[in-house]
């Protein structure tokens, strides 16, 4: 059994991980996986949370992520993201900016509010503030 | 014959064209790499994707709920949305005459079906929309900037009316980059989609379970086909104008040349003519 798993993570613009990890973590829709080395093949459904990996001996890395799909498949583990980004490249006050934003609109009782489209707004906001406030 | 004066203004004028299909050329070539990266930097998550699609598909194969899905359903024909996709621009050589003639041809081809036209592109629009075809949508200026989220909106759309049985197939057609001199014409039909075979079946852990897991992939699996084959296009038409451009620059060239021999000749046959006045004037004199 080898000791390292493959990840790779990518969105439809770009691909921003490939690399040999000894454990992530990743925000399912039902909750948080920790995926090891030699875990069983696996598919699933990508939620709104922070995936972190651990690579060599370097700090773990953090990114947020909001949806997609996830295979694990020996020792290989593919993350498909709709929207992924690492904790480094996110900016913090635009994610609070925009969380508040959402939180008003998930409150508002306006005819044109959306609960759905706010409330999914929101996940995205703070799986932003989290990843960056987690590294 | 020509004066002097006449040519020597021709010449000029065929020298600033160059200097303008040179300079497109060179603009074609800078949007030509940034557009093949982004086709490069697309590829890792289409590949992931049909992998995970094929694996889904084939561990979801006994769940016979999956095969109700409708945007795997089979129907006659009858109805069709074609998807064109041209360029915003001229001057990049057969590459939207090629389109046009390809999306002619597809309806030709079937005189029983009625034919709907989503048209990307404004060079498409254009030509069919002066003819009187039947449009469902179009939408112009996204291949400047391609972005996911257009293309999967114009994707989104179509599966809805799929949905709603509005129409019975989804077909796309679009210049594919081969290479920097070769653009291929691409017709492929999207829906109702075609699961990618897959012979070995991994015994998997779902976290949900497979009928929801193809519903979420298959609309992604669309969307993304659509955002690949816009940045295709968008690679091949820059390709296709540098190429064009190319051309038409060594041909100013060509007829540069061309010209300055004319003019030389003709410069040459006056100095002569008045040679001759001169010495037949002299001759007469004496």
């Amino acid at each position: 059994m080898a000791d390292l798993l493959e990840l790779e993570i990518a969105t439809p613009e770009r691909q921003l991980v490939h690399e040999q990890v000894s454990d992530v973590q990743i925000p399912g829709k039902d909750g948080y996986l920790g995926i090891l080395p030699g875990h069983a093949a696996l598919l699933g459904l990508l939620g709104a949370g922070t995936l972190s990996y651990a690579a060599g001996s370097g700090p773990r890395r953090y990114l947020a992520i909001d949806g997609g799909f996830l295979e694990v498949l020996e020792d290989h583990v593919r993350v498909l993201a709709d929207l992924a980004e690492r904790a480094e490249d996110i900016n913090v006050d635009r994610a609070k900016s925009e969380l508040q934003r959402a939180q008003e609109q998930l409150a508002s009782t306006a005819a044109d509010a959306d609960p759905v489209v706010a409330l999914a707004a929101v996940n995205r906001a703070q799986a932003r503030i989290d990843a960056v406030e987690r590294r | 014959m020509p004066s002097l004066i006449d040519i020597r203004r021709r010449i000029r004028s065929v020298k600033n064209t160059q200097q303008i299909t040179k300079a497109m050329k060179m603009v074609s070539a800078a949007k030509l790499r940034r557009a093949q990266d982004r086709v490069i930097s697309s590829r890792p998550y289409g590949a992931l994707l049909r992998k995970v699609l094929a694996n889904v598909a084939a561990a979801a194969a006994a769940d016979e709920r999956t095969s109700g899905h409708p945007l795997l359903a089979q129907r006659a024909e009858q109805r069709i949305l074609l998807v064109l996709i041209t360029g915003d621009k001229g001057l990049a050589g057969a590459f939207n005459s090629n389109l046009i003639k390809g999306a002619q041809a597809f309806m030709a081809e079937r005189p029983s079906a009625t034919v709907q036209l989503e048209l990307i592109g404004r060079k498409g629009r254009d030509f069919f929309r002066k003819r009187g075809a039947s449009i469902s949508g179009e939408h112009v200026n996204l291949a400047a900037k391609v972005v996911f989220d257009d293309t999967a909106a114009i994707a989104r759309k179509a599966m809805e009316l799929y949905r709603n049985e509005e129409i019975d197939a989804v077909w796309l057609l679009y210049n594919e980059f081969k290479s920097v001199v070769a653009q291929k014409v691409v017709l492929s039909r999207v829906l109702p989609i075609q699961l990618p075979e897959q012979a070995s079946t991994v015994d998997y852990i779902f976290e949900q379970p497979p009928a929801e897991m193809l519903a979420a992939l298959l609309p992604r699996y669309i969307e993304m086909e659509s955002y690949r084959a816009l940045l295709e296009s968008a690679a091949a038409e820059h390709a296709a104008r540098m190429t064009a451009m190319d051309a038409a620059t060594s041909n100013a060239g060509d007829m540069i040349e061309n010209l300055t021999l004319y003019m030389n000749r003709v410069r040459q046959a006056s100095i002569t003519k008045e040679i001759i006045e001169v010495v037949s004037g002299a001759a007469a004199a004496e």
